[in-house]
C-alpha cells in the first residue's frame, strides 16, 4: 500500500495525542494527577494539538473534505464512519475533564465525582477511538498484513507507548511527573516490541491467494502476467502496487525497532537512576526517538502490505 | 439518508445517425448517437451484415479519434527545408491552384511523372480510376505491403482468396485452421465466426508462431517457426494424399487435376495444358480411353499416369505432377520437423483431424443444385474444414507459394465454397484471374489510359516492360522483377523515385500513407531520401510530394503540400463493390458514409479533393466535351450517377427505378435509399445459387444479372497454374517477350506451376548464425489496421511497445524482463525494451507494430512515451534484398517480405534506457487543442 | 445505510464472462468507457491524455496472463470489472453510505453526491474494481450500465451492458442469476463458471469460464502404399466421375 505521509501522520499523532489522554483520564483515577499548570496546560495543548491536527490532516486527505458530516451516518457498518463519530464524541469528556484538570480540581487525591465520571468515560472513548482507526486497516480482507488481530493490538499499545512518552517528556521537563508515565511507557514499549517483532515475523509467512484463483483458473494453476491492460500506472497502482524491497524494509524494520523501542527503553532504564539536566535529556531522547521511530513503524506498516489486487498486475509474485 | 434518486432511463441522445466505421478493413456499420450536435455514443448497427450490432475497441474510440488534437485544420504550404515542418497556411483555392498547377504541367507533358500512391484507404475505385483518367501509370494503394500474396495465390487458383474476397462458413465448420501471424483483416467478422465456432464445439487450430490475440482461444496453438508454413501444409497435404483422404471426386469435376499438361521438354509448349482446337482443355477420359473435353459432363479423367498423344507428344494429367510434388519423402512429418519446429506426431494427428472433419463429418443439405456441366446434384455437400491465413502468411517471400499450397489444401479436401468451408464473399468468385490486365502508359500525354492501372497478367504479354524488358512503372510492378504484383509495389516507389530508377518522376501524390514511419520498410533511409538534394541542382531529388491525411502524421513535414482530409464522421463515402467488398458468403453487399459531423476546421475530404482536382485538370471522366464537371455535386453526385459500364455503378442497391440491384441506371435518390436502410445495402442469395458458386449454374444466372461476371466460363480451381508456366517458358527462351539474362533464373525457379517452399529470402542470404532470430510485427487487436487509432483513450491501452522475447531464449541471453537490448539486422540496429514471454517461437522475436511515434507528431507531447520507449522495427527491415538490388519481396507478386526479417539481440549497457534511433521533433499538431485534463462527457450528465 | 440489503435482492444481475472466447481486443473496455463517459457516472476523466504518463477512470481493464505450461500453456485475456459482490466489503466500510448495494436487482453503486473520496471502498474490494477519479475527487466504478438496461429510449435487445453488446467474440453474457433458466445461469452451470478468490468470501455474482479443454482424439492416417508407384498404381484405372 501507498505510505501516504498524511495517514502516518494522522494515524502516529492522533495515537500519541490519544495516549496523553487515556494516560490523564488513568492518572486521574489513581489520584496521581499533577495539577500544576507548567504540566497541565501544555499537555492538554499538546495532546489536543496532536489529535486534532492528526484528524485535520485525514479530512485534507480526503477528495471531498467538505462533506465530511456525512462520514458520520454510516457507524453501524463502517469502522471509519465509528472512528470519526468516537473522535469527535472524545472531544466532550476530555474537554470537560481538562477544563475541570486546569479550573476546578485543586487536590489530586480528590477530584470528585463528576472528574473521575469524566476521566473513566474520556479514557475508555480514547481507547475505543484508536480501537476504531486499527479497525479500519484489520477490517481489510483484501490486505493480508492488516487483516489480523495484533494491528489493533500494535496500534493501542503503540499510541499508549507514545502517549507515555509523551507525558514522561512533559513530567521531566517540568519537574512534576511521577515514575507511573515511563514505566507505562516502558512496559508498552516492551509488549508493543514483541507485538510487532512477531507481526514482522509473521506477515512474511502469511497463507497466499493466488493470482490462479485471482483470475478463475483452476487453483494451482501458474499464471505469469503478460500485459497489463494499460501502458502507463493506473490509481491502483500506484495506491495498492507500492512495492518496498525486502532489504530495504529490513533495514527500516531496524531503525524502526532501535528507534521506536531499543533507544527509548534504554533511555529511560538510565532515566530512572539520573535527574536534572541528563534526566530531562534522556526524557527528550526517548519521546523524540520513540515518535520517529513510530512513524517509521507506520511507514512500514503501509509500505508492507500488500494489496491482493496487486496479483492482477504482478501475478503470484505480488505476494512474495 | 438522502440519496440522490438515479435516472435509470435518460435519454441517451437527440439524434441516431447511421453510417459507416474507417478504423480499419471490416468497414462496420455503425449507429452514432449526437446530444446537441456532438458525439455522445457509438454503437454497432445490429442490423449490419459485417459487424451485427458489435463494436471493436477502434470503432469504440471513435469519439476520441474524431476530438484529437493531431487533426490537420486547413491546407499547409512548405516554407523551410523539406523534412522539418516549416508550412504557412493557405486557402483551399490556393492549395488547388497550386496543386492543378503542377499536375497540369505532367498531364500535358508526360503524365507518367505523376506518382499517385494511397495508403490505407477505401477508395480504390475511385482512385484507380481516377490515374487512369490522368493518365498515369504509376498509380496503386498499399496492397503490395500487405495483401498482395493473399489475393494473387487467391485469384490465380480459386478466383477467391482469403480476407475481403472470401470467408469461412463460421456456421456449420467442424475444424477451423488460421495461419499466420498479424491478426487483421476483418477482425469483427472473425471474432463474430470464432464465438460461433466455440459455442458449436468445432475445433480451432492456430499455426502462428505468437500466441496472442485469436490463438491465445486456439484449442491448439502450433508455434511455427516464420516462413515454413508451407512445409507444414506440404506435409499435411502428404499425409492426406498417402492416406487417399481426398475428395477425388471434386478433384475430377471441379478442379483441375484431371487436365492433361504436355510434357515436351524444351519446347514451347512444355508444360501447358493440352487443349483442342477450340481451346478446351483435355482429359484423358477412362471411359473412352481417349481425349475428352475436360469441362464435359460426361468426362472421367484419369488422374495419374503419362499418355502419348497422335502427334507424338506425351501427355500427363495435373494431378499427377501434383502428387508426385507433395509425396517427396522431403515433405515427411520427420523430415520438415526441425526446420518448422512442428514435432511430427502433430504434423501427422492435424492432417487425421482434417481427414475426420472433412470426411466423417460430412454435411448434407437437402437442396438440388446444378453444375457448370450440366449435371444435376440432390443435394449440397460440406466438407467442415476451413482455413484462413493471415499476413504472416503473406509478408514472406515465399508467401505466394505457401497461400497457393493452403488452397490446394482446400481443393484436395473438396472444401472449396461448401457448406462448412471456405466461401466467395460476392462478387467473387471471378475468373481465373480476374479478367482485367495492367493498362501500360497512355498513347499520348494528356490521353488516358487504356484501362486501369492494375490488374492481373496471365502471361508475359501483359507485362509493363519495354522492348528492353525493363519496367515502365516507377514501381516496377509487372515487371520480371515482379511479374505478378497485381497490387502494386508501394514500397519501392520512394527509393526508385529518389534514385530515378527506372526514371525520375516529378511528382509524389499520396494519401493516407506514412511513407516516413511506420509504411515504410528501412525508415530511416527512406527518410533521408525524401529529403535528399541533387548537388548540382540543389533541388530535391523527389521534385514534388502532395500529402493528404487527416492527422499530423510523421509523412506531413515530409510533403511540398499538405491537403488536409476530414474525419470519417464528416464525409460522403462510398464502399464500393467494385472495391474490396463488404460481402459475406450469404450474399453481395455494399455501403455509404454520410456527414455526421461539420467539420470545424477548414478540411475537405480527399475523394471530394480528387474529384475537384480532375474538374481542374479537364480529366475526361470527370468533365462532359464542353469542360463542365460531369458531377458538379461532387462526391455524392459521382457516387449517385458515376458508372463503370452502363448500369454498374459506385453502389448496388436501389438504382434504376430503386427496385433495381446489382445493375440498372443511376438513381438519384439512391442516398436517401441508402440513408433509410441504415448506409448499407445487403441482399441473401437464392439457396440454389448459396454454395459452388465457381461452378453453379443457378449461381451463374445471379451473378449475370448483378453484373458480378467476368467470364462465361466457369471457375474452374486451378491446382496446376499454367499462368506461372507461361512465365517459366519466356524464363527457357520461349516466345518473344522474354525476360532480360539477369531475372531468367529466378523467374524459372519461382514460377513454378505448381506450389513450392523455399527459405525465405533474407535467411538464405544472411549470415544465419549472426542474425539466429526471426523478428515479426504486428498490429495490436486495440488498435489494428489504423496506425491513425492513436488518441486519448487507446494510446492509454498501449502507449509503448516492447520486444517479446521467448523466456528459454532470453534466460540463454541474460535478458530479462524491462531491460533494454540491441537488435540488430543486416540493415541497422534498435534499442528496445524486452518483455519475456512463454508463447512464442523460441527462434523468433515480435513486437506491436507503429506504436512508436516519432517526436513532436500526433499531437503529442515531446516526452510521449510513444517516442521516448516505443519504437519501430521497421529500422531494421531493409527495402531491397541483402547485397541484391532486388527489393525485399515476392519474387512472384512483388509482396514486401517485411516477416522475412532476422535479428540477433544483445543487453544494451547500463544507462541505455531510452529507445533508439531518436529524430528531431517536429513542431507536430495543435498543441493548444490538447487538454491537460480531459473530461469528455460532462456536459451530457450535466444536461439529463 | 450502507449496510448491505436485508433481503437478498430478488434478481442478481451479473456478467458471465467467457475467457475461452475472449480475444482480449479491448472492445467492451473502450465501449464502456465511450458509454460511461457521457453516462450517469460522467465523465470518466483522463489526466495528461497527450503527455507521457496518460491515466483515467475506466470501469473496465483487460489484462493479458499466460497461465500453464508447455503444451498445457494458453494465453488468457482477462476482463477486469465489477462483480456486485453479494457480501460486499466496499459498501459496508464506506462511511457515508455513498457506497450502496441496489435493494432490486443487488446493482453496486457509488452516490457520488455522498462520496468523500476516502478511497476506502477501493481498499475494501480485492478485485480492483473501484476507479478514484482524483479530479472530481470521488470514486467511481461499473454501473452494470444501470442507465441502459432499464432504459427506455434504448430498443429492448439492446438493453444490455455496453461491454456485452458491443463484445466481437460473444464473451460477455448478461443476465438475472436468480433465475436458473436464464443464460448467466445455463453457461454458469453448464461450463463450470467460478467465482473470482471465492475463498474471499465476497460472494462475488460474476462468473468466468474457464477455457475448455479439447481432446486431441483422431487416429492417425494409414497409409494406402509403401511407394510412391505403388501409390500410382492404386490411382491409374481409379474412375472417380
Amino acid at each position: 500500500m501507498h505510505p501516504a505521509y498524511s495517514v502516518i501522520f494522522f494515524t502516529v499523532a492522533s495515537g500519541a495525542g490519544y495516549g496523553m489522554l487515556f494516560l490523564a483520564g488513568v492518572l486521574a483515577l489513581l489520584e496521581r494527577l499533577p495539577l500544576s499548570p507548567w504540566f497541565a496546560w501544555p499537555f492538554f495543548i499538546i495532546a489536543f494539538a496532536l489529535v486534532s491536527a492528526g484528524l485535520l490532516s485525514s479530512l485534507l486527505h480526503l477528495g471531498h473534505p467538505e462533506r465530511f458530516l456525512k462520514a458520520l451516518t454510516q457507524w453501524r457498518s463502517s469502522w471509519l464512519s465509528r472512528e470519526g463519530v468516537l473522535a469527535i464524541a472524545t472531544f466532550a469528556p476530555t474537554g470537560l475533564f481538562a477544563l475541570g484538570w486546569l479550573f476546578v480540581v485543586n487536590d489530586t487525591s480528590d477530584i470528585g465525582p463528576v472528574m473521575q465520571v469524566l476521566a473513566l468515560i474520556g479514557s475508555l472513548l480514547c481507547v475505543a477511538t484508536v480501537h476504531s482507526t486499527s479497525m479500519i486497516y484489520a477490517s481489510l480482507k483484501p490486505i493480508p498484513q492488516w487483516h489480523r488481530g495484533d494491528v489493533t493490538v500494535a496500534y493501542l499499545v503503540l499510541g499508549l507507548a507514545s502517549g507515555a512518552l509523551l507525558v514522561g517528556l512533559l513530567g521531566a521537563l517540568t519537574q512534576t511527573t511521577t515514575h507511573l508515565a515511563p514505566t507505562i511507557a516502558i512496559v508498552a514499549l516492551i509488549v508493543g516490541f514483541a507485538v510487532k517483532l512477531n507481526y514482522w515475523r509473521s506477515i512474511r509467512r502469511l497463507p497466499r491467494a493466488s493470482a490462479a484463483t485471482a483470475i478463475g483458473m483452476k487453483p494451482g494453476t501458474k499464471v505469469r502476467p503478460l500485459d497489463p491492460p494499460h501502458t502507463e500506472p493506473n490509481y491502483l497502482q500506484k495506491e495498492m502496487g507500492y512495492r518496498v524491497a525486502r532489504k530495504h524494509a529490513d533495514k527500516l524494520r531496524r531503525i524502526a525497532g532501535t528507534l521506536a523501542f531499543g533507544l527509548p527503553l534504554a533511555a529511560l532504564l538510565v532515566w530512572f537512576a539520573t535527574d536534572g539536566v541528563l534526566a530531562m535529556a534522556l526524557a527528550v531522547i526517548a519521546a523524540l526517538s520513540g515518535i520517529a521511530g513510530m512513524a517509521v513503524e507506520r511507514w512500514l506498516f503501509f509500505a508492507e502490505a500488500t494489496h491482493l489486487v496487486t496479483l492482477y498486475y504482478e501475478g503470484d509474485a505480488a505476494t512474495d | 439518508m438522502r440519496r440522490t434518486p438515479i435516472d435509470t432511463s435518460p435519454p441517451v441522445s437527440d439524434e441516431v445517425k447511421e453510417t459507416t466505421c474507417y478504423m480499419c478493413a471490416c468497414r462496420c456499420g455503425i449507429r452514432v448517437h449526437l446530444r446537441d450536435g456532438q458525439l455522445r455514443y457509438i454503437e454497432g448497427n445490429p442490423d449490419h451484415p459485417v459487424n451485427k450490432g458489435v463494436l471493436c475497441a477502434k470503432g469504440s474510440a471513435g469519439i476520441m479519434k474524431q476530438h484529437s488534437p493531431a487533426k490537420l485544420r486547413k491546407p499547409l504550404k512548405r516554407v523551410g527545408e523539406r523534412g522539418k515542418g516549416d508550412f504557412v497556411e493557405i486557402e483551399w483555392d490556393e492549395a488547388l491552384e497550386i496543386a492543378t498547377g503542377w499536375l497540369a504541367e505532367i498531364r500535358r507533358t508526360d503524365p507518367k511523372k505523376l506518382a499517385f500512391f494511397t495508403g490505407r484507404d477505401q477508395s480504390q475505385a475511385l482512385t484507380g480510376w481516377w490515374a487512369t483518367q490522368f493518365g498515369t501509370l504509376n498509380y496503386a494503394a498499399h496492397g503490395g505491403f500487405c495483401s498482395v500474396n493473399m489475393a494473387a495465390a487467391g485469384l490465380y487458383t480459386l478466383g477467391g482468396s482469403f480476407w475481403e474476397f472470401g470467408e469461412p462458413d463460421w456456421d456449420r465448420t467442424r475444424y477451423f485452421m488460421m495461419f499466420g501471424v498479424a491478426e487483421d483483416h476483418a477482425s469483427n467478422p472473425i471474432k463474430i465466426g470464432l464465438s460461433k465456432i466455440k459455442a458449436a464445439g468445432a475445433k480451432f487450430v492456430s499455426v502462428n508462431p505468437v500466441r496472442t490475440g485469436y490463438s491465445a482461444i486456439a484449442d491448439e496453438w502450433v508455434g511455427i517457426r516464420p516462413g515454413t508454413d508451407g512445409l507444414l501444409v506440404f506435409s499435411l497435404i502428404r499425409e492426406l494424399l498417402r492416406a487417399d483422404k481426398v475428395d477425388f471426386g471434386y478433384l475430377t469435376r471441379y478442379t483441375n487435376a484431371g487436365w492433361l499438361v504436355v510434357r515436351n521438354p524444351g519446347q514451347a509448349d512444355d508444360g501447358l495444358f493440352l487443349r483442342d482446337a477450340a481451346g478446351r482443355p483435355q482429359c484423358w477420359d477412362l471411359g473412352s480411353n481417349g481425349l475428352n473435353d475436360a469441362l464435359s459432363a460426361d468426362a472421367k479423367p484419369a488422374l495419374v499416369g503419362e499418355r502419348r498423344l497422335a502427334d507424338g507428344r506425351i501427355a500427363v494429367p495435373a494431378f499427377d505432377l501434383l502428387a508426385r510434388r507433395f509425396l517427396d519423402d522431403a515433405y515427411a512429418p520427420e523430415a520438415i520437423a526441425e526446420q518448422t519446429g512442428v514435432p511430427p506426431e502433430v504434423t501427422r494427428r492435424i492432417a487425421a483431424e482434417l481427414a475426420h472433419a472433412a470426411f466423417a463429418e460430412e454435411i448434407e443439405i437437402r437442396q438440388p443444385w446444378t453444375d457448370f456441366a450440366g449435371r444435376r446434384h440432390e443435394t449440397m455437400i460440406g466438407r467442415p474444414v476451413t482455413l484462413h491465413a493471415m499476413r504472416g502468411i503473406s509478408a514472406h517471400s515465399n508467401g505466394f507459394h505457401t497461400c497457393r499450397a493452403l488452397h490446394v489444401l482446400q481443393a484436395l479436401l473438396g472444401s472449396i465454397d461448401c457448406p462448412g468451408g471456405w466461401q466467395y464473399c460476392p462478387p467473387y468468385p471471378k475468373a481465373i484471374p480476374p479478367a482485367v490486365r495492367p493498362s501500360g502508359p497512355a498513347v499520348a500525354p494528356g490521353e488516358p489510359l487504356q484501362g486501369p492501372p492494375l490488374g492481373f497478367p496471365i502471361g508475359p504479354e501483359d507485362l509493363l516492360v519495354d522492348a528492353d524488358g525493363a519496367p515502365q512503372r516507377l514501381d516496377k510492378a509487372f515487371s520480371w522483377e515482379a511479374p505478378l504484383a497485381a497490387h502494386g509495389m508501394m514500397h519501392t516507389v520512394i527509393r526508385n523515385a529518389w534514385a530515378g530508377d527506372p526514371y525520375p518522376v516529378d511528382t509524389l501524390f499520396m494519401f493516407m500513407a506514412n511513407m516516413s514511419w511506420n509504411s515504410a520498410m528501412n525508415t530511416t533511409e527512406t527518410m533521408d531520401m525524401l529529403t535528399d538534394k541533387d548537388p548540382e541542382t540543389g533541388n530535391y531529388r523527389i521534385p514534388r510530394i502532395i500529402y493528404s491525411d487527416a492527422f499530423e502524421s510523421e509523412m506531413v513535414a515530409y510533403a511540398d503540400l499538405v491537403l488536409p482530409d476530414t474525419t470519417y464522421l464528416e464525409r460522403w463515402d462510398c464502399i464500393s463493390l467494385l472495391d474490396r467488398p463488404i460481402s459475406d458468403p450469404h450474399g453481395p453487399a455494399d455501403s455509404i458514409r454520410q456527414p455526421i459531423l461539420k467539420p470545424d476546421r477548414d478540411v475537405r475530404a480527399f475523394q471530394a479533393v480528387l474529384i475537384e482536382l480532375g474538374v481542374r485538370l479537364g480529366l475526361p471522366g470527370l468533365v462532359d466535351e464542353s469542360g463542365e464537371a460531369r458531377y458538379p455535386g461532387g462526391l455524392p453526385d459521382y457516387m449517385i450517377h458515376h458508372e463503370r459500364k452502363p448500369g454498374v455503378g459506385m453502389l448496388a442497391g436501389w438504382r434504376g427505378d430503386g427496385r433495381e440491384h446489382g445493375t440498372g441506371a443511376p438513381n438519384p435518390g439512391q442516398l436517401e435509399r441508402y440513408i433509410e436502410n441504415g448506409c448499407f445495402w445487403s441482399e441473401a442469395i437464392p439457396e440454389e445459387a448459396r454454395y459452388y458458386r465457381n461452378v453453379n449454374q443457378a449461381y451463374r444466372a445471379y451473378g449475370e444479372r448483378m453484373g458480378f461476371l467476368d467470364t462465361a466460363e466457369p471457375v474452374i480451381v486451378q491446382l496446376y497454374s499454367e499462368t506461372l508456366q507461361r512465365f517459366r517458358l519466356a524464363a527457357q527462351g520461349h516466345g518473344d517477350r522474354l525476360p532480360p539474362e539477369s531475372e531468367r533464373e529466378r523467374i524459372e525457379t519461382y514460377f513454378d506451376p505448381l506450389p513450392l517452399w523455399y527459405m525465405p529470402f533474407e535467411e538464405a542470404r544472411i549470415d544465419r548464425e549472426n542474425y539466429p532470430l526471426h523478428a515479426l510485427t504486428q498490429r495490436p487487436m486495440v488498435m489494428y489496421h489504423a496506425w491513425d487509432s492513436q488518441n486519448a483513450w487507446q494510446r492509454q491501452i498501449l502507449g509503448s511497445n516492447r520486444l517479446y522475447v521467448a523466456r528459454a531464449m532470453a534466460d540463454r541471453l541474460g535478458i530479462a524482463d524491462d531491460d533494454w537490448v540491441w537488435v540488430h539486422s543486416h540493415n541497422g540496429r534498435i534499442r528496445v525494451q524486452a518483455r519475456l514471454m512463454d508463447g512464442v517461437n523460441p527462434d523468433t522475436v515480435w513486437t506491436w507494430n507503429a506504436i512508436g511515434k516519432r517526436r513532436g507528431t500526433w499531437g503529442l507531447d515531446d516526452d510521449a512515451h510513444e517516442a521516448t520507449r516505443g519504437f519501430l522495427l521497421n529500422h531494421l527491415i531493409g527495402d531491397t534484398l541483402p547485397n541484391d538490388p532486388h527489393a525485399n519481396a515476392d519474387p512472384v507478386t512483388g509482396q514486401a517480405a517485411w516477416f522475412d526479417l532476422r535479428v540477433r539481440i544483445e543487453k544494451a549497457a547500463d544507462g541505455e534506457a531510452e529507445s533508439w534511433p531518436q529524430f528531431d521533433p517536429l513542431p507536430g499538431g495543435d498543441k493548444r487543442a490538447a487538454p491537460a485534463v480531459l473530461k469528455y462527457g460532462a456536459r451530457f450528465r450535466k444536461a439529463s | 445505510m450502507t449496510d448491505l440489503p436485508h433481503q437478498a435482492p430478488p434478481r442478481k444481475l451479473g456478467l458471465v464472462i467467457d475467457l475461452d472466447t475472449c480475444v482480449g481486443c479491448h472492445a467492451c473496455a473502450v465501449n464502456c468507457k465511450e458509454w460511461n463517459t457521457g453516462g450517469i457516472a460522467a465523465p470518466l476523466t483522463d489526466t495528461d491524455p497527450y503527455g507521457a504518463n496518460p491515466d483515467g477512470v475506466w470501469f473496465n481493464r483487460i489484462h493479458s496472463y499466460e497461465t500453464g505450461e508447455g503444451s498445457a500453456g494458453r494465453t488468457v485475456h482477462f476482463p477486469r470489472s465489477c462483480l456486485h459482490c453479494d457480501n460486499a466489503l466496499c459498501v459496508t466500510v464506506c462511511p457515508t453510505g455513498a457506497s450502496y448495494k441496489r435493494e432490486e436487482d443487488g446493482i453496486v453503486l457509488v452516490d457520488e453526491d455522498r462520496c468523500i473520496g476516502c478511497k476506502l471502498c477501493s481498499w475494501a474490494c480485492p478485485y480492483g474494481a473501484r476507479e478514484y477519479d482524483a479530479s472530481e475527487g470521488v470514486m467511481k466504478k461499473c454501473t452494470l450500465c444501470v442507465d441502459r438496461i432499464y432504459n427506455e429510449n434504448i430498443p429492448e435487445a439492446q438493453r444490455v451492458p455496453a461491454c456485452v453488446a458491443t463484445c466481437p467474440a460473444n464473451a460477455r453474457h448478461f443476465g438475472d442469476f436468480n433465475d436458473p433458466d436464464s443464460e448467466v445461469s445455463r453457461l454458469t452451470r453448464e461450463r463450470g463458471g467460478r467465482a473470482l478468490m471465492p475463498e474471499m468470501g465476497y460472494a462475488p455474482i460474476n462468473r468466468y469460464l474457464p477455457p475448455r479443454e479439447v481432446p486431441k482424439t483422431a487416429s492417425a492416417l494409414e497409409a494406402t502404399a509403401d511407394t510412391m508407384e505403388s501409390k500410382f498404381l492404386q490411382w491409374v484405372d481409379r474412375i472417380l466421375s
